[in-house]
């Protein structure tokens, strides 16, 4: 470490500092990133599908999705920019009541998240599952704006929030592990906050 | 779709020397910074900045690059916001001969190079013009005859960033053209329009290139600028896939200028 001449730094409070990851700062607003412009989503024209390798198991339209069992999660999330939000509150349905409903069991340990923009995120099956990611499809009460990737998002918080795919369209298990979109341009292949896996290598 | 030059070993964390440091407007200044390990980037990437304090508090963002990757320095440039912990820092206390660690480069999407070929059309807000100018920069030294256009949209003419350099290109270049707007203020300068970016300045835009589509659409700035900026452009018939978008990331009070990483919020 290089001692930065003159630099002293704004420091979290020691609440603040626990439950921010290394290189993290807290954040109060919501900002939006992307890779593209925001896609127009329809929820008339949304659909929501299960695959295995290329073969659809189970597509759901927008109230087909919304009558499965609905969970809430409150979490601290992550942005790889550097930004972290702390207690933000989503609703959707489970990873686990999507296969249920499908009726069938994880074929292979890794999942790749599609999006209606052609996003792409990969994310092994079992952190999407025992309470730590869902299919979102609300934010604060609210149906998700589509700059923050409405009508419905992936959210695993304890990655970095790429990983999170906006305007999710599909889930899809793979046989490897197979990088997405960021995942190929130079970010991490699996993306721990608390490790700082933050690029290729970390 | 991407030709992004991308790491294959860990990036690590490098030492860096700020050479100079130019005033562009009263709150945007660049460092020109030496870095003796440094390997490289693609126009359009930007770098992690790291600072660290006596007692071990470290604080990073992250910057985009201005400067063309032939450039022998890496130009980072900097807006100051008051309320802001890393770009008061460098505004105030950061002189030449300073030392810094930064690693990169980092982002293998928003990003130009000659094979990408053009015609090419950047949109910038404010600060957003930063990783344009490495774009432009690095057109002009090894594919000149690729056809480009510039919109800037600024608040205040004083807020236009690189603006001697963006006017002489725009005099000398017969393959590059400025749309450069200021929203806030009417300026009597002809090659200055006023208000905000709208349809019929985009449709003035795409008439210069002749009646052929942009092949690349670069938008930066804040979020709101582009939202607005890349629904005109899809509207006016700009295929959705070639436009690739850079958005500030975090509370603008507290990230600086250029920091436009792109990751998915």
């Amino acid at each position: 470490m290089l001692t930065t001449r003159g630099f002293f730094g704004r420091r979290p409070s020691s609440e603040e500092a626990a439950r921010l990851p290394p290189g993290q700062y807290k954040e109060t607003g919501f900002p939006v990133l992307s890779a593209g412009p925001t896609p127009v989503v329809d929820i008339k024209q949304w659909t929501f599908t299960l695959k295995v390798g290329p073969r659809p198991v189970k597509t759901w339209n927008w109230d087909e999705f919304n009558a499965l069992p609905q969970t809430t999660m409150h979490r601290d999330i992550h942005c790889v920019t550097k930004w972290s939000k702390f207690d933000t509150n989503w609703a959707g349905v489970t990873i686990e009541a999507i296969m249920a409903d499908a009726r069938i069991e994880a074929p292979t340990e890794y999942a790749l998240a599609h999006s209606f923009d052609g996003y792409t995120t990969n994310v092994p099956f079992k952190d999407l599952t025992g309470e730590q990611g869902m299919v979102a499809t609300s934010y604060e009460g609210q149906p998700i704006a589509p700059d923050h990737g409405g009508p419905a998002r992936l959210f695993v918080p304890h990655l970095y929030f790429w990983k999170s795919a906006k305007w999710v369209n599909a889930l899809q298990f793979t046989e490897r592990d197979e990088a997405g979109f960021w995942e190929l341009r130079g970010y991490h292949i699996y993306g721990d906050p608390w490790k700082e896996q933050r690029f290729t290598g970390d | 779709m991407d030709t992004g030059v991308l790491p294959s070993e860990r990036l690590v964390w490098q030492r860096a020397t700020v050479d100079r440091i130019v005033e562009e407007t009263p709150t945007v200044k660049s460092y020109f910074l030496k870095a003796p390990t440094w390997r490289g980037f693609m126009a359009g990437q930007h770098v992690d900045v790291r600072l660290s304090a006596p007692d071990g508090y470290q604080a990073q963002r992250s910057y985009s690059i201005g400067s063309a990757p032939e450039s022998p320095e890496i130009e980072l440039v900097i807006e100051k916001l008051d309320t802001g912990e890393v770009s008061p820092f460098f505004h105030d206390i950061v002189q030449a001969g300073d030392a810094i660690e930064l690693r990169g480069p980092i982002g293998g999407h928003f990003t130009w190079g000659k094979a990408d070929g053009g015609p090419l059309l950047l949109v910038g807000g404010g600060s957003g013009v930063v990783p344009m100018m490495s774009i432009l920069r690095h057109r002009a030294n090894v594919a000149p005859e690729v056809p480009a256009v510039l919109v800037y949209s600024v608040r205040h003419f004083a807020d236009i960033i690189f603006r001697d350099e963006l006017f002489e290109r725009a005099r000398s270049d017969k393959n590059f053209s400025l749309f450069l707007t200021v929203t806030r203020e009417e300026v009597g300068d002809p090659r200055v329009r006023s208000g905000r970016i709208d349809g019929a300045l985009v449709a003035d835009v795409l008439a210069r290139f002749g009646g052929v589509r942009p092949a690349h659409t670069y938008v930066c700035g804040a979020n709101a600028f582009v939202d607005v900026a890349s629904r005109l452009v899809i509207d006016m018939g700009v295929p959705f896939p070639t436009i690739k978008t850079e958005r500030y990331g975090g509370d603008p009070a507290r990230v600086g200028a250029g920091a436009t990483p792109v990751p998915e919020i």
